[in-house]
């Protein structure tokens, strides 16, 4: 992967100077560059993550287990699009084994993502099953610890 | 009694290093950014740390042989041949030591006679010159200057060698200047090393962080192997700097010989630092290629904000320190470093805390991450111009 995108991906937030800097090119051309990869789509978007006893508004997760039946002509693909589209799906993934569509669904409460499943989800076509798990407690996201603090107990100095 | 009589002359008259009394100052401040420390500030490795717990579970918790055990000392042959192209028999010439700097001090007092003399250069590692002290020999330094981007070369070597000279003590990449050796410079060295009969004691403890050529390994020329005592260790590259395990690959005849000291001085290396080790030898490329490329980031960072504030800065292409000039400024490397702590709660180390030739410069460490970077590098640019502005008036 691309230098650029490598700092990126760790840190969003790294100036166009800093990365300059990191990289021994000009900021001119990594703004250039930067901004060829959010033409292209290289690039998708910006995030924070927060973690979540700083999330105000209450809300749940689902993990959801989705069994479909591929079609003849599209495979998963057209399904997959239909179910992507929701706004409370926020990650969806294509997976091998027991089950096909592995969703993340977020809802205010355990209600709005029930009804969620129950009456948009299952009952579209394509769908065989779901299996829905809620989530308790986040340890990791993103390759970022969530729970504990670091801590750094190295000398000052030394040699 | 007076304790102070009573403590041997030899060792008495031994300064305290450098950073020491640097250290005692720094730590009495709060709030201060450090570029003052010489170790990864990168978690080890959770596979490493996994490992560890893994074998205090499984109840690894006694001696292993002396000269370490059997299979780290296979994983150190592996390693040392796929990275450095040198095939050492595990059983004969390994000795695993705690952290490289036994490593130096077993090996010194191994082939130092009274009277020796040991080539080595500066500005170097804090435990160089007395370590070859210690060990009862006579400590030659060569000084290695910025216009030679701090490396050493065979001229120098040619300049200070006598008949004297049995010993050759090499740390490249350079802890604190972060010089390394092109395949040539290894070449010409070794030769001058073959051509005086000299044994080398080469420290490439930073192997793995070069930037911008891989590390060229004295034990990879031909001919260099059965006079050269090759040390190592995890606390670097693998950040595992409170594990303490280094080791050290020699001939035989004098493995055996450094094993004596070993065993009589420390029994055998940390188990638990043993196993993590092991682990770290067969698993742990990915994570320190990650590593590598980060300290890069920062290093080019430092490099270029060097550049933007005037002050002058060879390329540092190993280890993880800068080491820039600042002594045009008008003012001594041990000045800046206790005014920039003072003014700017920013802390670097002196140059000269690593031997004379070091003056004007500052050791800056790298191992702090990018936030702390940018902020030192912000103050230290204030701080320039205002000695600048001060010098004018």
């Amino acid at each position: 992967m691309d230098e650029v995108l490598n700092i990126l991906k760790k840190n969003a937030r790294t100036s166009v100077e800093d990365i300059a800097k990191m990289t021994r090119a000009k900021p001119e051309e990594i703004a250039a560059r930067i901004a060829e990869y959010e033409r292209t789509g290289a690039i998708r978007g910006y995030r924070t993550l927060i973690h979540e006893n700083h999330l105000t508004e209450e809300s749940v997760t689902a993990v959801i287990e989705v069994k479909v039946q591929p079609e003849r002509e599209g495979g998963f693909d057209r399904i997959a699009r239909r179910i992507s589209g929701f706004p409370e799906v926020t990650n969806m993934y294509l997976m091998s084994g027991k089950f096909d569509l592995l969703l993340f669904v977020e809802g205010k409460n355990l209600r709005e993502v029930a009804s969620f499943v129950s009456e948009r989800l299952a009952t579209l076509d394509g769908v065989l099953s779901t299996g829905t798990h809620f989530m308790l407690k986040t340890y990791k996201e993103d390759g970022v610890l969530m729970d504990g603090e670091k801590i750094d107990d190295r000398l000052q100095v030394s040699p | 009694m007076n304790p102070k009589s009573r403590v041997a002359e030899h060792v008495r008259v031994l300064p305290f290093s450098g950073i020491r009394k640097f250290f005692d100052i720094v730590a009495s401040r709060k709030d201060v950014i450090s570029l003052g420390v010489g170790e990864p500030d990168f978690d080890t490795p959770w596979t490493v740390r996994e490992a560890a717990v893994f074998s205090l579970e499984r109840g690894a918790t006694h001696y292993t042989s002396n000269r370490g055990d059997p299979e780290l000392r296979k994983s150190i042959c592996r390693y040392v041949a796929r990275q450095f192209g040198a095939e050492y028999d595990w059983d004969k010439e390994t000795l695993v030591t705690v952290g490289v700097s036994e490593a130096i001090d077993v090996a010194l007092r191994t082939i130092v006679n009274p009277g020796d003399e040991v080539l080595y250069h500066e500005p170097c590692f804090v435990s160089y010159r007395p370590s070859i002290i210690l060990a009862g020999g006579v400590p030659v330094c060569v000084e290695t200057r910025r216009e030679d981007q701090f490396r050493l070369t065979r001229a120098m070597l040619e300049k200070a060698v006598t008949k004297k000279t049995r010993v050759l003590m090499l740390n490249f990449p350079c802890n604190p200047t972060g010089a390394v050796l092109g395949q040539k410079d290894v070449e010409d060295i070794a030769d001058f090393c073959i051509r005086h009969d000299l044994l080398l004691l080469t420290d490439e403890i930073y192997a793995e962080l070069t930037y911008d050529s891989k590390h060229v390994s004295f034990v990879s020329v031909p001919g260099m192997k059965e006079r050269t005592i090759f040390l190592h260790g995890m606390s670097k590259a693998w950040a595992m700097t409170g594990f303490r395990i280094g080791y050290a690959c020699a001939p035989a005849e004098i493995s055996e010989n450094m094993m004596k000291l070993h065993q009589y001085a420390i029994m055998s290396a940390p188990t638990t630092g043993q196993k993590a080790a092991a682990e770290a030898l067969e698993r742990g490329d990915a994570a320190v290629t990650e590593m590598v490329a980060e300290y890069n980031r920062r290093r080019n960072y430092l490099i270029a904000a060097f550049a933007d504030m005037g002050v002058s800065c060879h390329t540092p292409a190993g280890a993880f320190y800068a080491f820039p000039y600042v002594g045009d400024l008008g003012i001594s490397s041990e000045d800046f470093a206790m005014r920039f702590l003072e003014e700017k709660s920013v802390a670097v180390v002196p140059g000269d805390a690593f031997g004379q030739c070091g003056a004007g410069f500052l050791r800056c460490a790298y191992a702090t991450g990018m936030d702390n970077i940018r902020e030192a590098m912000a103050r230290m640019g204030d701080f320039v111009a205002e000695i600048r502005a001060g010098k004018k008036k």
